[in-house]
């Protein structure tokens, strides 16, 4: 290793490298590779959106904004979190503009952790969860969530986790990778909970619009919880505006504040050229959305069906785009089956172990991606199966 | 709409046994929508799009707006049928507007579409003026970007 390694700090160097690294390295090298390993969407950014951006480019608008973002988007975000979500929130004091979810959350963690407070978290879930809990010297307790409940979080499997010194709860549904939605009933449950052990609740609803099936409920909305929650949000996912980097927080004003502090000292602000082009999409993007909606959930239920075929045992995730198939019942683990799926047929899965070890026995597949490569990924992996079945 | 066309006008270059394959029928089934869809006349054919420039080099296309006179020659329809039985016409529309029909037609060279101007359209009878435009360059055609350089080069294979 590098000597230089020595400057590195403790807690950083023994964060683990995220799995999903080393296979990116091996896909992008490979000729004919057919990725389902692609975590956003495959649609370009509808025109509309982009030329509010062009438009904000050619106004000459370079400037920095406001630390919060501008008033505009602020505006924009409280009446569209309010019409879709449900709680109100002030554009002067409970809004945030941020560099997409993962500024967001990092910033919440920065601004209310102490070294040593315990964070829940269910997985598997989004890579960067338990990692930028380390990073604040804070411990990260995950919440095994299992297909046959189709992922969602079990109350009494977050009842069993708790612990003293337990001060934050992240959720995320629908579920990057799994799709697990969570209904009301069981958030009820979740909220109670939260309430009882007075735990803050980090939501980050990203995926919200891609709900397929029944209405995507926002903890946020139910009784008691808007003080204790931070709404985290943005436009990579619904509006397919990744590069963008673009979202926001919603919460209570103290909360807020502290996640400004963190903000306007590490980052000043969201560029404002993406905070015009995301007002676009919160004014006029919900036909755009609905319109990649509608294709995402065709996808899915082919390539769901296809798993399910080839005898991948694979649950309907009902939202997101992500497929998770159990690759068990070929005796592999997830991280063999990805390995030599990529070597011998070239697909490219993301194994699941990758999103943390309830991951294990799984491997992500994203359908955000044409038919003729969902198609062909499947052709191929049934070779791949036929292989190692004779074998 | 149709499932089996919409997933042809989605644009993808998918045959009839993969369209089975995804939507859970046989590639037979998809056969037997395909020509029931085309004695309908709802689906008049499929063809590949080339791109311009890849297409005969001394091919040249051109797009024609032509006034009409209808008294005495049947209206509108009668020569716009007329006209769209040319071989060298790739389409026909009745406009609204400045001229009546807009008429896009190929051929080898400039003097063979200015020859059809001259020699089988203005004889027609009906026809009381012609204005032709050549294409020059092809930016998009029929909902593909020409010569788009891989416009997602950047995008990581595999990201969280």
């Amino acid at each position: 290793m590098d000597s230089s390694s020595r400057f590195v700090a403790r807690h950083v160097a023994s964060l683990p490298k995220s799995g999903i690294r080393d296979f990116f390295a091996i896909v992008s090298k490979m000729k004919d590779a057919v990725s389902l390993g692609i975590g956003e969407p495959d649609f370009v950014t509808p025109y509309h959106i982009r030329e509010a951006a062009i438009s904000s480019l050619e106004k000459g608008r370079t400037s920095y904004t406001d630390n919060r973002g501008t008033q505009q988007f602020r505006e924009e975000v409280s009446r569209y979190v309010a019409k879709h979500y449900g709680p109100e929130y002030d554009p002067e004091t409970e809004i945030l503009a941020t560099i997409g979810v993962s500024e967001a959350l990092d910033i919440l963690l920065r601004a209310t952790l102490n070294p040593g407070d315990k964070v829940l978290y269910h997985e598997p879930c989004y890579v960067s969860y338990a990692p930028s809990v380390a990073l604040c010297h804070a411990e990260a307790i995950p919440i095994r969530t299992v297909s046959a409940d189709q992922f969602a979080l079990d109350p009494a499997a977050l009842r069993a986790a708790w612990q003293p010194g337990c001060k934050l709860l992240v959720l995320n549904f629908p579920t990057n990778p799994t799709g697990g939605t969570a209904d009301r009933a069981k958030l009820e449950a979740i909220a109670k909970f939260a309430i009882e052990k007075d735990l803050l609740v980090a939501s980050d609803e990203i995926y919200s619009e891609l709900t397929f099936e029944g209405d995507h409920v926002s903890i946020a909305s139910l009784p008691g919880m808007r003080e204790r929650t931070v709404f985290l949000h943005g436009f990579s996912k619904a509006f397919a505006m990744t590069g963008f980097r673009i979202g926001y927080a919603c919460g209570p004003a103290a909360v807020i504040d502290g996640m400004l502090k963190v903000h306007q000292y590490g980052i000043m602000c969201a560029p404002i050229m993406s905070q015009e082009a995301a007002v676009e999409a919160l004014r006029n993007g919900w036909d755009s959305m609905r319109h990649m909606r509608d294709k995402y959930r065709e996808r899915r239920d082919f390539i769901v069906r296809r798993f399910n075929e080839l005898g991948l045992s694979c649950h309907l995730p009902r939202g997101a785009f992500y497929a998770f198939p159990d690759i068990t019942s070929t005796g592999m683990d997830s991280m063999t089956f990805a390995q030599k799926l990529l070597e011998q047929q070239k697909v490219a899965m993301v194994p699941g172990t990758a999103f943390g070890a309830a991951g294990a026995g799984f491997c992500r597949a994203s359908f955000s991606t044409s038919y003729e490569k969902i198609h062909e990924a499947g052709e191929r992996i049934a070779r791949f199966l036929d292989t190692i079945r004779k074998g | 709409m149709n499932s089996v066309l919409k997933l042809i006008l989605d644009g993808e270059a998918l045959d009839t046994a993969q369209i089975g394959k995804i939507l859970g029928l046989g590639a037979e089934a998809v056969d037997r929508e395909l020509t029931s869809l085309r004695q309908q006349g709802v689906l008049l054919g499929m063809r590949p799009v080339l791109n311009p420039a890849f297409e005969s080099e001394h091919r040249v296309r051109a797009v024609i707006e032509i006034k009409i006179r209808t008294e005495g020659v049947g209206g509108f329809d009668g020569i716009a049928e007329r006209i769209s039985s040319f071989e060298q016409v790739e389409s026909c529309y009745l406009m609204s507007g400045g001229y009546d029909l807009l008429v896009v037609v190929t051929a080898d060279n400039l003097y063979k579409v200015a020859g059809f101007v001259h020699e089988r359209l203005a004889r027609i009878d009906g026809v009381q003026g012609t204005s032709t435009h050549f294409f020059l360059r092809a930016y998009k055609k029929d909902g593909f970007v020409v010569n788009s350089e891989a416009s997602r080069r950047d995008q990581p294979s595999v990201s969280p």
